[in-house]
């Protein structure tokens, strides 16, 4: 009889989550309405198919999924992200004219759209159409490479100063603030001057400086983060739970802290990608990121913005710094939703 | 372990907490024992220590602020605070363990509960995925969770309370401890879950034979699943006893207070009995015995230097009071 009168409790809660599907139980205990007594014979009513695999396993990570197919934001900035990993990945495949990035022909230089190139040629008459694609690449590996950069340097030591505290915490927080003064472009700027590149280096050594430079400057903002979200959860109470039951430091860390302290800084990691991404490009525009032969939009649009060359010939500009925009844009919405979809505080 | 040793001894424990304030002398001297298949409920007001000191045994003691600064956890004649950090670790999970008031935070979560449950087998004993989560099943159906098989994927927030609170329990019996330390395991619980909850440690009790303390501020309760009771009062255990002989004839006059203020059925209609006045300040404790602001029995003697010492009154009774066993032939 005891069971039963909790296996009532659970269908309970399971209609309940149900009907709330936004939301994790907080726990609350709602005053539990007399159930009638032939409820007792069929502790489990499913009115709706799915609703067993809805109710019964969901995360955080899931709960956020739920809220986040519901947005045509997502949709859309998924979309748009996808595109640009293809292209990113195999820009082959978006390439109709068989032409390759280094085709040129001097005789069409600076001229209009065309059948063939549809966006034009630009400066050394090479197809703008077929550079816009290949110039993906750099700017999702930038962007992509710098974001995990500056998270795994600010997860580890966010983790290390939120968990530990006292001096290393102390002797962390000032150097994150340090670097935290330093704005991402200027730094930029400074690093990749500094450690200059030649048209010579090999395009993976140029890309890794620049990603380098700007996880260098961009882990702070995940630093203080995740730095504050793991003192959050540290004196929680299944923290104790899992240390009365035998759990060392590094399973605690592991297994409690890390899981339950990160959803912030995928969201705040996301929005920055779009921030790298950005910034990549005007390194390149201003000729200290990567470097001709490399195809990056931030080239284009440096070479497309000499004077004269907007008024004559706008389309040199318009097509690398349309997919830019458009990169960085999708980057950035899908920050949005999901910090939506994880923070229900905001919600 | 010879025979005259008990399971648990826990001798002159003194934890302190060092805050900016001041220090905080949270547990002032407290010793008891527990032998296998008893059960020993630790009761008191919040704030008189029992936590801290359930939190001492285990050796998670939040540090700094808290401190242990003297006595002796001897666990089967082993003293707990001469091991080092590392060693004691060995202990928690194996041989003690532990529940907390609220399973819904004590769970993690962003892991299914069979995932947790399973962790313990996988730290502990090196078994592999599915063998611990096998393992976890079964558990969970010795606790009692209809359909353990489909619900071992579920999240934490997806149990009501007390089916979180049985997980709790399946984690912490998980490798066959000694020693449970249940800290309030049913406050946050309804009452009829709340009397599921104690059936169900008493039957694993029964069946391992482990030790259980029980920390309470529910006399109710208690008196259906201690042996022994131990009063806590300013860090300070002020009377132990024997269950039946306490409720018969509190010997200190906290305890008697104490019970005096239970609710009665056969009472409808009349005020509450009420101790008067607030624990006290643990960074300013009153002079003489810790509890005379508020007893209506405090003469001179209590309210000057020492607290009174813990004697024993009756065999197997011990209660720290000048006026021990003539509560009622004292001027009120």
């Amino acid at each position: 009889m005891t069971d039963l009168t909790d296996m009532n409790k659970e269908s309970e809660s399971q209609a309940r989550i149900a009907d709330a599907m936004t939301a994790p139980s907080l726990g609350i205990e709602e005053p539990q309405p007399t159930i009638p007594a032939d409820a007792l014979e069929d502790p489990a009513p499913q009115p709706v198919p799915d609703l067993q695999t809805v109710s019964e396993e969901r995360s955080l990570m899931q709960d956020a999924w739920i809220t986040m197919r519901s947005r045509p934001l997502f949709w859309i900035s998924a979309a748009l992200i996808f595109v640009f990993l293809l292209m990113a990945a195999f820009p082959q495949l978006f390439v109709f004219s068989g032409r390759t990035p280094d085709w040129s022909d001097l005789d069409k230089a600076r001229m209009g759209p065309d059948s063939v190139a549809i966006f034009g040629y630009d400066l050394q008459g090479q197809d703008i159409y077929v550079r816009t694609i290949y110039g993906a690449r750099a700017s999702i590996l930038v962007g992509v490479c710098t974001a995990l950069g500056a998270a795994v340097i600010g997860v580890v030591l966010g983790t290390l100063g939120g968990f530990i505290g006292r001096f290393l915490d102390t002797l962390l927080s000032r150097t994150a603030d340090v670097f935290f003064a330093i704005p991402l472009l200027l730094g930029g700027i400074l690093i990749m001057y500094t450690f200059r590149t030649t048209a010579e280096s090999p395009y993976f050594v140029v890309v890794f400086k620049v990603v380098m430079a700007l996880s260098v400057l961009g882990w702070p903002n995940v630093y203080r983060l995740m730095r504050s979200s793991v003192m959050q959860v540290k004196p929680s109470e299944y923290v104790m739970a899992a240390k009365a039951l035998g759990a060392n430091p590094l399973r605690i860390i592991g297994s409690h802290i890390i899981p339950n302290a990160i959803a912030p800084v995928i969201v705040v990691s996301t929005i920055d990608l779009g921030s790298y991404i950005a910034t990549e490009a005007t390194l390149s525009y201003l000729g200290i990121g990567l470097q001709a032969p490399a195809i990056s939009w931030g080239i284009a649009i440096s070479d497309a913005s000499a004077i004269g060359y907007v008024r004559n010939a706008p389309h040199m500009l318009l097509f690398p710094s349309l997919f830019l925009s458009l990169t960085v844009l999708a980057f950035i919405m899908m920050g949005e939703v999901v910090r939506d979809a994880m923070d229900p505080k905001l919600r | 372990m010879s025979d005259s040793e008990h399971l648990l001894e826990v001798n002159d424990l003194h934890v302190e907490f060092r805050l900016r304030d001041g220090i905080a002398k949270a547990i002032n001297g407290v010793s008891f024992y527990l032998d296998e298949r008893e059960t020993l409920a630790i009761l008191g007001e919040s704030g008189s220590g029992k936590s801290v000191t359930a939190q001492a045994i285990m050796g998670i003691l939040d540090s700094p602020p808290g401190f242990v600064t003297g006595g002796e956890v001897l666990f089967q004649g082993t003293d707990l605070e001469k091991l080092s950090p590392k060693a004691r670790a060995k202990y928690r999970g194996p041989k003690l363990s532990m529940i907390f008031q609220d399973a819904l935070s004590s769970l993690n979560p962003v892991f299914p509960v069979g995932w947790q449950i399973a962790e313990m087998f996988r730290v502990h004993q090196h078994m592999n995925r599915s063998d611990a989560l096998a393992k976890a099943i079964t558990l969970m159906e010795k606790v009692k969770i209809p359909a353990a098989k489909e619900r071992v994927r579920a999240y934490p927030h997806q149990f009501s309370g007390g089916m979180r609170q049985r997980i709790m329990i399946a984690m912490a019996i998980a490798l066959d401890p000694w020693l449970l330390i249940a800290d309030e395991p049913t406050t946050a619980l309804d009452v009829t879950v709340q009397a599921q909850i104690m059936d169900l440690l008493k039957e694993l009790q029964e069946e391992s034979g482990m030790g259980l303390i029980l920390i309470t501020h529910d006399l109710g309760v208690v008196a259906s699943v201690a042996d022994r009771i131990a009063v806590m009062y300013a860090g300070r255990i002020v009377e132990s006893s024997d269950i039946r002989p306490l409720y018969a004839n509190p010997l200190h006059p906290y305890t008697k207070g104490l019970l005096e203020s239970v609710p009665r059925l056969d009472q409808k209609g009349q005020d509450l009995l009420a101790i008067g006045g607030l624990p006290p300040n643990l960074l300013a404790m009153p002079a003489g015995c810790p509890f005379n602001p508020r007893c209506r029995y405090a003469f001179d003697k209590c309210r000057a230097g020492e607290p009174p010492a813990s004697e024993e009154i009756e065999p197997g009774r011990t209660a720290a009071c000048y006026l021990a066993g003539r509560l009622e032939g004292a001027h009120a």
